[in-house]
């Protein structure tokens, strides 16, 4: 390998050859094209572009860039029924954006690769200059520039005393009078005084930078190893639910999560309440959501009770319960037509808008003579509109509710094996009944209400309404190591924006008539004012002289 | 007073506010056409002698001239600006007045601003913040904004911005009035919570410090244009402070807003999320953005420290962070509806499952 060592590097000082000039450094056995690097040089050289800021900086706006489409297209692990509503409205594209991952941005090998990108030259960044740090703190003040006139703020003026009585009023100035708490140079040095103050702004960028590590530790702990999922629970001690996989209606779980760690609890919702507003601007809407529930903490334990709100879960061990929606359940019986129940029960009706009009259906596959399907909405408080010619819900409370159902017969493909949602009706081996005049026939039930089919189906009842709660269920590993990481970010943040390095010297030297005092600071941050800082220098060291005299 | 009563103050307040914004406006466009005919040099040299009897160094006669007005004497010295004539007196002494008079017409148009949002929290029932709706987050949002060029205008000698920040401060109000305006109701059950208080309270103010840092990295840019080609030596740009300076205060106020904006995006918007929410960080639309515009802040604080970057090209980036911003404070309601911030539309309260 001919790789130039420091020793030979531009040593022989002679002219090596027509195409090199005398001052090349290059070594004499190097006869390599310029561009050509080596193994260790390309990896040296690889790294420092990573490492550098206007890589870094590029880095943040490209992660920036990636993060816009998530905020456009609709996301899987956001909103899956929306995303499913997209795919089947854009097929032509939606092979496309898969492909992409673009249903999916935040965890696409493309946004990742961004980020890890960036941690990567966060590192190689705060790992040189810690080290830095370390012995910049160590180090004296520099030792003050021949010439302090130079410096862009810098100022002078003459008195008749002795050069040292003025160095030892500076000296004394600076280290901690008025708090001004700078660290001086050891040795007074050669008629001058260096000082140095605001260290820990580099302290606070550094802490910044490690915080930022430490809430993608956090972050990435509650992905891997936690899980969020959720159920609809029927209100009522006669509905339960015992916290584990099979109970959950839709289960989020990180990629490392194991079902081991699931915490032993169960719960039932005794009471459900809400208030609806009725007058207002904002009529229609509810409010002061409540659920009154009982709960183990595990299968042995007493029972607690908790009233479970918006903005107010219920925290289990590591768990945590949130209460995120509501809705009805008419209890329905369908009866065959030989006058058995084929089905009975609270039926989840999903609401479909603030108004609280919601879909379901009813699956009674154990009907004779046919099985029967029932699909349709059920609207908490009824009214017509002329101008669309179907019902519509004034309002989500139940004043006035009514059940609008179409009735499916023939078979319900549910001895298929295939998985079927109990929110989707498979209608594709069922014929819809209608009336003599070919129009759908459509079961309007009150409550209470019984309709007869006709062919000798059987019966509808609409026989009361119950109350569901959807609950959110998570377990967030690693949310309080994010939250501490965050916190001692913006603590390193506020150190690193507020606190002001500055470096100030102050020379006195004897000349022809008096004493020359030189006065001179430098602000590495950038954004101070040190004009003001040598004004007020100069205007102590002064002013303190008049004092004394 | 009743709710109703309140209501109709908070309405009025809205609309006289905005007149007086408007003839604060006028009042200082008057002293900004009146300075035209008053040289830079001359306008500096009236500022000068307060700060120079004190003793100070020159080079800080432009920071302290509060009370000498519009002459920040840092613009471009215009060559042989000799004696002042008796009628450049007269303007010298119109340019003061109507600074004076534009100044105090903000302030009140400021405290009425401020009754406005007042008297908008009185007339819900119960009483609440005045954060419930965009209308309110828009009504607000003005109101830190030009609140903040009030409080700062001294230290940060801000005068030169008047202009720009009542543009800005009323068409916005207008955009509030014109299309967010929603009527007096409880807040949705989501936002009850003190969280709202403390989350809306220290994103508005970032807002607030973001809108005028970028205001200045604007003038920043046209006026680097400005002076690049022919050196200008009179109107509205010559008389902006000098680079370094706008670009120093464009820094001290993002500087300001970053940590506040990290606050509130970062620590009480995820605290409270997991609250609501279930989770402390959704990808929702809303907080995609505001991820977005904690990024591109970043990235500036980031290029004023990187060689090449410095400058112009910070000031782009301020700009590209203050329209994210807005965007996201404003746009992204319309652009998105599965936000669970989209209040635009009066959203649910709860969640609705929509479970598959």
């Amino acid at each position: 390998m001919s790789t130039p060592t420091d020793t030979t590097r531009g040593t022989t000082g002679e002219p090596a050859g027509p195409t090199r000039g005398a001052f090349s450094t290059r070594p004499d056995d190097d006869d390599r094209r310029p561009g050509e690097l080596t193994l260790r040089e390309l990896i040296r050289w690889t790294w420092r572009q990573l490492t550098s800021m206007r890589t870094a900086l590029i880095l943040l706006l490209l992660l920036a860039l990636a993060a816009i489409p998530g905020s456009v297209i609709p996301q899987e692990g956001v909103d899956s029924l929306k995303t499913n509503n997209w795919k089947s409205a854009h097929p032509s594209l939606t092979p496309v954006y898969e492909k992409l991952r673009l249903f999916s941005v935040y965890d696409s090998p493309w946004f990742s690769a961004i980020y890890l990108l960036l941690v990567v030259s966060l590192v190689g960044c705060i790992l040189p200059r810690t080290f830095h740090y370390w012995r910049g703190l160590r180090a004296q003040p520099p030792v003050a520039p021949r010439n302090l006139a130079r410096l862009p703020d810098h100022a002078s003026y003459r008195t008749d005393e002795e050069p040292d009585a003025v160095l030892g009023r500076a000296r004394e100035l600076l280290r901690g009078r008025a708090g001004r708490r700078y660290r001086l140079a050891a040795e007074p040095g050669d008629g001058a005084v260096s000082a140095e103050r605001g260290y820990l702004r580099e302290a606070g960028n550094l802490l910044f930078h490690l915080s930022v590590l430490v809430v993608l530790v956090g972050f990435a702990l509650g992905g891997l190893f936690g899980y969020k999922g959720g159920v609809i629970l029927l209100v009522g001690d006669r509905y339960g639910f015992a916290n584990d996989l099979t109970q959950y209606d839709d289960f989020n779980p990180g990629s490392l999560f194991n079902a081991e760690n699931m915490e032993p609890f169960s719960f039932h919702i005794d009471k459900f309440s809400v208030d609806w507003l009725t007058t207002g601007p904002r009529a229609g809407m509810a409010r002061g959501f409540q659920s009154q529930i009982s709960y183990r903490t595990d299968p042995g334990a007493p029972v607690q009770h908790y009233d479970l709100r918006v903005n107010h879960p219920l925290t289990i061990g590591s768990t945590e319960v949130f209460l995120i929606g509501h809705g009805y359940a008419p209890v329905i019986t369908v009866r065959d037509g030989d006058g058995n129940v084929a089905y009975h029960g609270p039926t989840i009706f999903l609401p479909t808008d603030q108004s609280f009009r919601s879909f379901g259906v009813v699956k009674a596959p154990d009907a004779e003579p046919t099985q029967i399907g029932l699909e349709g909405e059920f609207y908490p408080t009824v009214a017509f509109s002329k101008q669309t010619g179907s019902y519509y819900s004034l309002i989500g409370k139940p004043l006035d509710p009514l059940l609008s159902l179409l009735v499916y017969t023939g078979d319900l493909n549910m001895d298929s094996g295939a998985p079927q949602s109990i929110y989707d009706l498979d209608k594709s081996r069922t014929t819809m009944l209608t009336k003599s005049d070919g129009a759908p026939f459509r079961l309007d039930l009150q409550q209470g209400q019984t309709t007869r089919l006709p062919n000798h189906l059987g019966s509808v009842t609409f026989n009361g309404l119950q109350e569901w709660n959807k609950v959110q269920i998570s377990q967030t590993p690693g949310k309080w190591i994010a939250l501490v990481g965050v916190v001692l970010a913006l603590v390193g943040l506020l150190g690193s924006l507020f606190i002001r390095p500055r470096r100030v010297w102050v020379r006195a030297r004897r000349d022809g008539d008096g004493t020359l005092v030189e006065v001179a600071a430098l602000d590495r941050s950038g954004g101070g004012d040190t004009g003001v800082v040598v004004d007020e220098l100069v205007g102590r060291l002064r002013g303190q002289r008049e004092d004394q005299s | 007073m009743t709710d109703a009563a309140w209501e109709t103050l908070s309405n009025q307040a809205v609309a006289a506010c905005g007149i007086v914004y408007f003839l604060a406006l006028l009042a200082h466009l008057v002293e900004w056409a009146s300075l035209r005919k008053v040289p830079v040099a001359m306008a500096a040299a009236a500022a000068a002698p307060a700060a120079a009897s004190a003793g100070a160094p020159a080079r800080r006669a432009g920071g302290d001239a509060a009370s000498g007005g519009v002459a920040v004497a840092t613009g471009p010295q215009q060559p042989g600006g000799g004696e002042p004539g008796a009628s450049d007196d007269a303007a010298a002494r119109r340019v003061a007045l109507f600074e004076r008079l534009g100044f105090l017409l903000t302030c009140l148009a400021v405290a009425i601003h401020l009754v406005a949002l007042v008297a908008r929290g009185m007339a819900a029932d119960p009483n609440r913040v005045p954060w419930g709706n965009m209308y309110e987050f828009t009504l607000t949002g003005t109101f830190v904004v030009a609140a903040l060029y009030v409080a700062l205008r001294r230290k940060l000698t801000l005068d030169w911005m008047a202009p720009v920040v009542l543009v800005f401060v009323l068409a916005v109000l207008m955009v509030a009035v014109t299309w967010l305006y929603a009527p007096v109701a409880p807040l949705t059950e989501a936002l009850s919570s003190y969280w709202l208080v403390i989350h809306v309270v220290s994103a508005i103010i970032a807002t607030g410090a973001f809108t005028l840092g970028g205001i200045t990295s604007a003038l920043y840019l046209v006026k680097a244009r400005s002076t690049a080609g022919s050196a200008r030596t009179t109107g509205y740009v010559a008389r902006l402070p000098k680079l370094e300076v706008l670009d120093r205060v464009s820094y001290r106020l993002h500087a300001f807003g970053f940590p506040v904006w990290t606050f509130a995006v970062l620590i009480t918007g995820p605290i409270w999320a997991h609250q609501a929410w279930s989770s402390y960080w959704n990808w929702d639309p809303k907080e995609v953005w505001a991820f977005i515009t904690w990024v591109v802040y970043a990235a500036y604080l980031h290029a004023r420290t990187t060689a090449g970057w410095k400058g112009r090209n910070a000031a782009i980036l301020a700009l590209v962070g203050v329209a994210t911003l807005w965007f996201n404070f404003i746009g992204i309601n319309y652009f998105s509806t599965t936000s669970q911030h989209s209040y635009a539309g009066g959203a649910p309260a709860l969640v609705t499952a929509q479970t598959r």
